[in-house]
């Protein structure tokens, strides 16, 4: 099937209009007999479901979690981005649009970029409205803050906590809307499979978590709001429930699967500490705002500082490396997340690593402190303040802006980061690509929608801070609500569509028969044994740098150890029953199979882009040797993977990309 | 450290539960309570017993899905955190350490160590929102502006995770600060005047109809909850009910 994606005609800035004025619309009274299934209630899948219910749609919302509010968005930290410019400093549409483009690395789809940026000031409108309590200044107006990669302050936040607010925001539409009736709820339970009937989504096999009971649930039309897959390298700062299962079925059941290999490595998390760690826990990027980032210069002191005879405090200035002021003198500590952890990489391989396990460097807090107490020490009024006035007036300035992510960082690792830097080492955040979906956000398959983070559309091959908020509650609230409407015109005489027939029959024994294989294989190795393995192979060789070589072998062993897996997984318990490890069973399954076509997609792609880096492709002379090469030429297409049994022989449809309204440009940052 | 683990054993809702002892060995001070539960679950897979059913998600103290009752305490000795955010290092070699579920009457036991918290889903479904169609169009985000002094207070009540560690530590069960905060949110913001009558009350009926106690000003909650909401938030709901009844 040739990919349409469907972008309207015209100027890009009258598209998202014109396209709004000239589809189908169903009448309020027709709405009523048609139902929509919503999996996943994040930022996207809450507000789809809250603003499909509204608009007089019976909605269906599935959570694997115990309430919509606890899913995965609620962890967001820094902010949400919105073209309003209430700061005067020249933000606009078309300067949202631009730098997430550019951010992206330009492998993101114009059209739909174009619409994010322009629905962006809505959204903050929305959000007030329903009480999101953002950050405010004396006045009373809405305060901003920036974020790297952008010249312009244009993030709106509450606290450090905006993706906690923002949920709560759809929540509590949700709540309204279940109150009314017009969503039911099922918490605890996971969708397993998609099923389609004459070719159309009409429906999903779930699995009640509490129960353990199979249930057929039917629609006129399913969206899937999953989430991302960066449980696949097993260590990520996703939760741990976060997979791509609910994505996954409807890849095999026939939608396109796009760029997997774009993944975000965030450059500011806490290291793993050992062989138990079962997380990663995300320091806000913000912090490079203020930080120096360094590891010593001297091997004699990586080994000093290891074994606990010297500090870190204990190296003078020209005993530390600033690595990435010394490689980017014009960017420095704030370079982009990929940039950033490449380099932190760089060191750590090296061996410059200043943790036992060799991956951590070092985040520096002291310089901006002097700085602070030195300016505090100024405005009041103090003649000659000692140095410990100094630390004391600065560690006041840093508690106020930080506070919350130095106690958390103190809770965790047990250091005081106001005395000793802190340690960090980058870990896998956010997956940029997704499923296929078109301008309308639907996938190859119709009738099933992909919103929010599962899907591939808006961030190309590398996301900036404070967009996934952004792009979660545009599709939700303010895309799919007018473009499924469009799809769903059709369906106003099909009527209730029946669950007894072949079709869910099948979809159900395919469901059933795999949840049996489980419970009685009776294997020897524990589900998380084998995802660990799957992880390291994925963090070692489709992690933050990529080679041919290493990409087949990954390849190979992702194979190895799916096979092994089917046959010697072990999972206590019974399938009609409460059984998390019948969960993770299912889960590690989908992603043996996503990794390896994560694998196939990163060797395709010959080319270095966002947080897409190949070893082979990189500037060999000039200012930029040694950075990242993009190849326009031959690379510049989205990436979609058509299922066809083992991930191995899927096949590649490419959506060549088109930049009418911004010129390709190398990212530089020296 | 080794430890000894007591640990609330239920296989489902209408089963008897008990409690149930398990070594533990080699913990590091580093890991978290979770992790070192990790720890015994994959000790259990291995020697083919049913491992402890538990919730949890984020692992980072914000989507208040864990839920322990440890040593007498929710989300255990620590302040100021959630049980993922509770670290072995405030226990010592040689501890035995008693693992229960949350206890309430609005909260009955699915399994192990989890609970049924949908009580406090249907306390917002009864007016935890403001009437406000997402899809409409709404007046612009600097129209209504807000005392940097509201919006903050309003905030601090919004950062409730709802996890129920507030009812687990009340000696009555009582859920006033956790509806408190959400009455507040909405009480101390201009958006929320038009219904606060109405969602006060609908959300205080609602409470006790699920079966949670009244608040006995003890302030166990407030020592207990894992973001600091204040006791401040049951009064404020108090006299915002108080007002409503009169008006």
């Amino acid at each position: 099937m040739a990919l349409d994606s469907k972008v309207p005609k015209g100027p890009i800035q009258n598209k998202w209009t014109d396209y709004k004025n000239h589809i189908n619309l169903v009448n309020p009274a027709n709405k009523r007999h048609i139902d929509v299934i919503v999996v996943g209630t994040g930022l996207a899948g809450g507000s789809a479901a809250a603003t499909l219910a509204e608009l007089g749609y019976n909605v269906k919302a599935f959570a694997y979690q115990d309430s919509p509010r606890r899913a995965h968005s609620i962890a967001a930290q820094g902010g949400i981005n919105a073209a309003k410019n209430y700061q005067g400093d020249g933000d606009s549409t078309y300067r949202l649009f631009y730098d997430t483009v550019k951010g992206g690395d330009y492998r993101s789809r114009e059209a739909n970029v174009y619409r994010l940026a322009e629905v962006s000031a809505n959204i903050i409108d929305q959000c007030v409205a329903q009480g999101v309590p953002f950050a405010r200044d004396y006045g009373g107006l809405l305060d901003n803050r920036s974020f790297g990669g952008v010249l312009v302050s244009r993030t709106f936040y509450a606290k450090g906590q905006t993706g906690q607010q923002l949920l709560l925001g759809a929540y509590s539409a949700m709540n309204r809307q279940i109150a009314r009736g017009k969503i039911e709820m099922f918490n605890r339970h996971e969708m397993l499979d998609v099923v389609k009937v004459d070719g159309k989504a009409r429906g999903i096999i779930a699995r009640n978590l509490v129960t353990g009971e199979i249930e057929r649930h039917s629609a006129h039309a399913v969206v899937v709001a999953s989430g991302g897959y960066g449980n696949v390298y097993f260590l990520s700062t996703n939760a741990m429930g976060s997979n791509v299962t609910a994505a996954w079925k409807i890849h095999k059941k026939g939608a396109y699967f796009a760029n997997p290999c774009y993944t975000q490595i965030h450059p500011t998390c806490i290291p793993r500490s050992g062989d138990y760690q079962s997380k990663l826990t995300l320091m806000s990027e913000s912090l490079r705002n203020d930080g120096r980032i360094w590891v010593p210069k001297n091997m004699d002191d990586v080994i000093a500082i290891r074994e606990g005879k010297k500090k870190p405090t204990d190296l003078s200035e020209e005993e530390r490396d600033y690595y990435l002021e010394r490689r980017y003198p014009a960017f420095g500590n704030l370079v982009p997340r990929d940039v950033a952890s490449r380099a932190a990489k760089e060191r750590c391989d090296a061996g410059y690593g200043v943790n036992a396990t060799g991956e951590a460097v070092y985040l520096d807090f002291a310089s901006a402190i002097e700085r602070y107490g030195k300016e505090q020490a100024k405005i009041q009024n103090i003649t000659n303040p000692s140095k410990e006035k100094i630390t004391e007036l600065g560690e006041k300035i840093v508690e106020a802006k930080y506070g919350n992510l130095f106690q958390m960082y103190e809770k965790i690792v047990d250091e005081n980061p106001y005395k000793t830097p802190m340690m960090i080492y980058p870990a896998t955040h956010y997956t940029m690509g997704g499923v296929w979906v078109d301008y309308n956000l639907m996938t190859t398959i119709p009738g099933c929608y992909c919103i929010g983070e599962a899907n591939f559309s808006d961030h190309g091959a590398n996301r900036l801070g404070a967009s996934a908020l952004m792009q979660g509650l545009a599709d939700g609230y303010f895309v799919l609500p007018y473009t499924i409407g469009d799809y769903l015109a059709n369906d106003i005489r099909t009527g209730k569509i029946p669950t007894d027939t072949k079709e869910f029959d099948e979809a159900e024994k395919a469901v059933k028969d795999r949840i049996d294989f489980f419970v009685n294989n009776n294997g020897t190795k524990s589900v998380d044994h084998f995802h660990k393995r799957l992880g390291k192979v994925m963090w070692d060789k489709v992690g933050m740098a990529r080679n041919e070589k290493g990409l087949k072998e990954a390849m190979a062993e992702i194979k190895q150890i799916r096979e092994e897996f089917w046959k010697d997984v072990k999972v206590p318990g019974s399938a009609n029953e409460m059984n998390p490890e019948l969960e993770k069973a299912g889960r590690v399954a989908d992603f043996l199979e996503l990794g390896e076509l994560f694998a196939k997609d990163a060797l395709m792609r010959e080319e270095s882009c966002g947080g897409h880096f190949r070893e082979e492709s990189v500037e060999l002379d000039g200012e930029q040797k040694g950075e990242a090469k993009r190849n326009d030429e031959e690379f510049a297409f989205v990436a979609a993977w058509e299922y066809k049994g083992e991930p191995a022989d899927a096949v590649l449809h490419k959506e060549q990309l088109e930049f009418k309204d911004i010129e390709l440009k190398q990212r530089s940052y020296k | 450290m080794n430890l000894t683990l007591r640990i609330w054993r239920q296989k489902d809702s209408n089963a008897k539960g008990q409690m149930v002892d398990y070594k533990v060995t080699d913990i590091s001070e580093h890991m978290s309570f979770l992790e070192m539960m990790d720890v015994l679950n994959e000790q259990l897979v291995n020697s083919g017993e049913e491992p402890v059913a538990f919730d949890h998600d984020c692992r980072e103290g914000i989507c208040g899905m864990c839920s322990m009752y440890i040593n007498g305490e929710a989300h255990g000795p620590d302040r100021g955190v959630t049980t993922c955010q509770l670290h072995m290092r405030m226990f010592k070699d040689g501890d035995t350490i008693t693992i229960e579920p949350f206890r309430a009457t609005a909260f009955p036991v699915i399994k192990d160590l989890v609970v049924d918290r949908t009580s406090f889903e249907r306390i917002q479904q009864a007016g935890g929102y403001i009437s406000v169609n997402t899809s409409g169009n709404t007046q612009d985000a600097n129209a209504i502006p807000i005392s940097k002094h509201a919006a903050d207070e309003a905030m601090d009540a919004a950062t409730c995770i709802g996890c129920g560690a507030c009812v687990a530590s009340c000696k009555n069960s009582s859920a006033m600060l956790f509806v408190g905060a959400k009455v507040s949110q909405y009480a101390l913001l201009p958006q929320g005047q038009v219904e606060a009558a109405d969602r006060v009350k609908n959300m205080v009926a609602q409470m006790d109809l699920e079966g949670f106690g009244n608040c006995t000003n003890t302030g166990a909650c407030e020592v207990e909850c894992p973001k600091g909401i204040s006791l401040d938030n049951i009064a404020r709901m108090n006299r915002e009910l108080m007002k409503a009844s009169m008006s």
